[in-house]
């Protein structure tokens, strides 16, 4: 198999697409036709060849453009990336895992050789060729973690493990959906969780840190989180707000099927072996209404989800400027027929 | 007891209770004006021959001394005053630095301060266990602008203006323990045309 990698913008005149073959490939988030929270976690097997959930890491169309992107974010605001002192070791336990099932799940793209601590990295699509000692960062232009968090689609943040609880004490994250590393580094589980709403009452995050707290070496978890973004932009921050913010006012019904954006993080959690902390990939895909709603059993249950979603969650997802408009389009797509169970397209 | 007023709100937001002296092999006090009544209060119970583990910095508001004298009157080991929390904070870092294992911090006062001195503490490598709080005076909180990340002391209005990117903040009630500050984000980026009352609302 081999990837077209794309050549488009997050920014400025946002020239990001989807290709039509990678659009029945899309996370859809909604295996039902009303969604609330829940702890949606299932084992991150292989799933589906040619799903998102085939590889340990999936790499698709966007992974140079993203990188890219990634590249702008940090140039500009270098505290996107952060550790605490106490999280090498994690750093290069993320290196590792990143390496070792990149270079097995894409033998065409990337290539790992081992020689003892000697390691010799080939990242083809961005054209990158080093040599270094695996655990000695001088041998690395930077933390382990920037390193390859800067080759990997997706935010990544590493969660140190103590006390009973998880410790925000780490990430690279230049693609998030409005919060901030910067401020929430050193929290735990539920502070840096302390503003959602709903969540915390229905008991949901206890029970995803019990799961997580036991989470077993080699056997990833992950869940689907979604949200809506005007524009294909990745870097939706706290820190930029006031650049990304005017985009709601451009909504318009001639214009939403091109600016509304579902935009869905697949979430998945692995144990690191050295350091025993968590990695949390956020790997963010993008997919504008018009490009959603050419898989019609999608624009039945996205019209559906959308006109019964509970008023605080319209409001923390950020969605009260559009919400009326984007239910009205939708339901043109919806004829009231049935839906089948799960998130694939018919 | 503790007479904070502060009400019932998101995890990350601290909450705080009354100071108490537990076992320990030294007793470290930070407080501003309005939290000296409390160091008075539980450091004035303590046996003579326990005031040699005692050390207590004071942030008193300018011009005030009857509590500096009632503060000295205790008879601590160590007794110091400075006219700024920064000042008094980057002391307590020294004499934390020297500390032992068992030694217990105790910070009253306003938030600004006594979350200051928890991140001093942490900063420090003293467990949370090892730390008390007592919330007394205004409710004025110490806030980060998210966007220039700009802290901002004193602050009793909500929004506040940025002193140093313009912006209009809200200031919400996340809180980083690591900053010692709330967040403030821009409260009409979507539409920056939106006018916004001002109000004083942490007394």
């Amino acid at each position: 198999m081999t990837i077209q990698f794309k050549d488009e913008t997050f920014r400025g005149d946002f020239t990001y697409a989807n290709s039509p073959s990678n659009i029945p490939r899309f996370p859809f988030p909604f295996p039902e036709d009303e969604y609330m929270y829940s702890t949606n976690i299932e084992p991150h097997h292989a799933a589906r060849a040619g799903s998102p959930f085939e590889n340990a890491f999936d790499v698709d169309e966007h992974y140079v453009a993203e990188m890219k992107d990634r590249a702008l974010v940090l140039a500009e605001d270098p505290g996107r990336c952060q550790a605490l002192p106490h999280m090498e070791t994690a750093g290069w336990d993320f290196l590792e895992l990143v390496m070792v099932s990149k270079a097995r799940d894409y033998p065409d793209l990337f290539k790992l050789t081992m020689d003892g601590d000697r390691w010799h990295w080939i990242n083809k699509p961005l054209q990158i060729d080093d040599t270094f000692t695996f655990g000695d960062s001088s041998t690395l232009p930077c933390h382990p973690m920037e390193y390859i968090g800067r080759q990997v689609q997706g935010d990544h943040a590493i969660l140190d493990q103590r006390d009973g609880n998880l410790w925000m004490d780490a990430g690279i994250i230049t693609a998030q959906a409005d919060w901030s590393l910067d401020f929430d580094i050193g929290m735990n589980f539920f502070e840096w969780h302390a503003p959602v709403p709903l969540a915390h009452e229905l008991g949901v995050f206890q029970r995803a840190l019990k799961f997580l707290l036991t989470l077993p070496q080699g056997q990833p978890s992950r869940r689907l989180n979604w949200t809506l973004t005007v524009n294909p932009r990745l870097d939706t921050s706290p820190e930029n707000y006031p650049k990304w913010g005017p985009d709601k006012l451009t909504v318009t019904p001639e214009n939403i099927g091109e600016k509304i954006h579902l935009r869905v993080e697949l979430q998945t959690f692995w144990r690191l072996p050295r350091s025993n902390a968590i990695l949390f990939p956020i790997r963010t895909y993008l997919m504008a209404m018009n490009e959603v709603v050419t898989q019609p059993k999608w624009a039945r249950r996205l019209h559906r989800v959308m006109r019964d979603l509970r008023p605080e969650l319209v409001d923390y997802k950020g969605l009260s400027r559009y919400h009326p408009i984007l239910v009205e389009w939708l339901s043109q797509f919806d004829d009231g027929a049935p839906t089948s169970p799960g998130i694939f397209p018919d | 007891m503790s007479e904070s007023l502060i009400e019932e709100s998101i995890i990350s937001r601290p909450t705080y209770g009354a100071l108490k002296i537990v076992p320990g092999l030294a007793h470290y006090f930070l407080a501003d004006a309005s939290g000296a009544e409390c160091v008075i209060r539980v450091v004035q119970e303590l046996p003579r021959d326990m005031m040699e583990k005692v050390h207590i910095l004071y942030v008193p508001t300018p011009g005030e001394t009857a509590l500096i004298t009632s503060l000295y009157a205790l008879g601590a080991n160590r007794f110091e005053h400075f006219p700024t929390i920064d000042d008094a904070v980057a002391k307590l870092g020294e004499w934390l630095s020297d500390a032992k294992m068992g030694s217990q911090l105790y910070l009253a006062g306003t938030e600004g301060l006594v979350g200051q001195g928890v991140a001093k503490g942490e900063a420090c490598g003293l467990d949370h266990t090892a730390v008390q709080c007592e919330h007394r005076g205004s409710l004025a909180r110490r806030v980060q602008c998210v966007h220039c990340k700009t802290m901002i002391e004193d602050v009793t209005t909500q929004p506040v203006k940025c002193p140093s990117c313009d912006l209009l903040l809200l200031v919400r009630d996340h809180y980083s323990r690591r900053l010692a500050a709330f967040q403030g984000g821009c409260i009409n980026a979507e539409d920056p045309s939106e006018e916004i009352e001002i109000k004083e609302v942490f007394k």
